[in-house]
């Protein structure tokens, strides 16, 4: 039986991991290498780099860290941020990422889905997608989301877009839901079951985990495939090693390490 | 030791080669005939799509050459599955060194493709390749088309159907895991393969 997946998300400018202080002040929080050695030693079963430098500034991912990163990891990662076109990810896949993640250039131009899954196939290509539940009720997705000043919203309903990016290629989706985002009470079960229902290929929960037992829910009950968290590892409210070992009591299917 | 990683294209040849050098070793990336049959153990990685991989080593004049090499040779996931006879992935030919056929693995409930993610091997028989192994250890993998269990299969996986997860006929070998991506359990698989004596 497939394990359900544990996923810490680092963020990563000029070479170093970085932790946001409400997305202005980055704190230095240590080496790349260094940090993902330390959570794949925990039992992370993969890891996401996030390059906050690169969509916003309108740069391109640097690509010597990724493969500093993959001499070195012996669990799969992926890269987001800043990859608008075949090339760059051609770049990041040589230099050893496993998969890469694309969010706001997939909204700009759909097309790219599909480029990057005829060059490299389909489960090379993530598609994240940021969210937000209007005031219309609807779930709608946002882009750009790194930056508060350059915060974009297209009118285009989350639902559709997922149904839409899987047509074109996606392997993966990452659904991060901005309303439970860096709240910690949870993730947002009722999105991820709405997603999941028109998600064939694996669904990656983010936005929302504060402690244990929101992992077990968001397994249980909205069937994704893995979780993906930053500041809880980073800050050592949940360890991973005892995640795993509360997951496993309650049944739910992890790796052993 | 002389290894050689043949490069047909295939994007995860870089991740393979440090997973080689975690373990000592220096591997030669090659895409010559010459270089590949002096090589004392060969390695066939590859991501994308058979069809893709199997026109590189036409184009390459190749596929002779991996057909009549005597040395262990490992295949590496869609490395793996050009092994066989046939993949159902754009209808496409493939090296013929094991037989059977590869097919798509089918979406359902609970049951996603690709298929991404750590799963559980089960052992089917002893070999020097699964050396250190047990019964339920999690590997990594990412594929969305997978070779039946036959005689060959020295260990299968479960998604939806069970399907081969390494095989071994001789001194032909392959992983449908990755083994560069599988922590500890990948890199034993790597040094087996390294130290085994050639059948």
């Amino acid at each position: 039986m497939l394990a359900r997946r544990i996923i810490p998300c680092l963020d990563v400018r000029d070479g170093r991991v970085v932790k946001g202080v409400r997305f202005r002040d980055h704190v230095d929080m240590g080496d790349i290498v260094e940090l993902a050695l330390r959570y794949r030693d925990e039992g992370a079963d993969e890891l996401v780099f996030y390059d906050i430098s690169a969509t916003p500034q309108g740069r391109s991912v640097d690509r010597s860290w990724v493969e500093r990163v993959s001499a070195r990891l012996d669990i799969p990662f992926c890269v987001a941020g800043g990859i608008r076109d075949v090339e760059t990810a051609r770049g990041v896949l040589h230099a050893g990422a496993d998969k890469i993640s694309i969010n706001s250039p997939a909204l700009e131009r759909p097309a790219l889905i599909g480029e990057l899954a005829e060059a490299f196939g389909v489960q090379c290509v993530v598609v994240g997608i940021d969210s937000i539940r209007e005031p219309d009720g609807e779930w709608r997705v946002r882009t750009h989301t790194g930056d508060p000043d350059r915060m974009r919203a297209p009118r285009v309903r989350t639902l559709d877009w997922v149904v839409e990016a899987q047509r074109l290629g996606a392997g993966e989706i990452v659904l991060n839901c901005m309303d439970s985002d860096g709240v910690r009470r949870g993730y947002d079960i009722e999105q991820l079951r709405a997603v999941r229902a028109q998600c064939t290929v694996p669904l990656v929960a983010s936005g929302g985990a504060g402690e244990p037992g929101h992992f077990e829910a968001v397994f249980r009950e909205a069937d994704v495939d893995g979780a993906l968290a930053a500041s809880v590892f980073h800050g050592g409210k949940v360890r991973i090693p005892g995640l795993k070992r509360f997951l496993r009591e309650r049944g739910v299917e992890v790796r052993n390490d | 030791m002389r290894v050689v990683l043949v490069d047909a294209g295939g994007g995860n040849i870089g991740s393979v080669r440090y997973a080689l050098q975690r373990l000592g070793v220096e591997p030669v990336l090659a895409s010559d005939a010459d270089t590949i049959r002096a090589a004392d153990r060969v390695i066939l990685p590859g991501v994308s799509t058979a069809a893709t991989v199997m026109g590189r080593l036409r184009e390459l004049g190749l596929v002779e050459t991996l057909r009549g090499l005597r040395q262990p040779l490992l295949g590496v996931c869609v490395g793996m599955q050009l092994l066989f006879e046939h993949s159902e992935e754009d209808d496409t030919p493939c090296l013929g060194l094991l037989p059977g056929r590869v097919r798509r693995l089918q979406a359902g409930e609970g049951v996603r493709v690709p298929h991404m993610g750590w799963n559980r091997l089960r052992l089917l028989r002893e070999d020097a390749l699964l050396a250190g192994f047990a019964d339920g250890d999690h590997a990594y993998f990412v594929h969305s088309y997978a070779a039946d269990v036959a005689a060959d299969c020295i260990a299968g996986t479960v998604h939806g159907r069970e399907f081969a997860a390494a095989v071994r006929r001789g001194n032909v070998m392959g992983a449908q895991f990755h083994p560069e991506r599988s922590a500890a359990a990948g890199a034993r698989l790597l040094a087996n393969f390294l130290q085994m004596d050639p059948s």
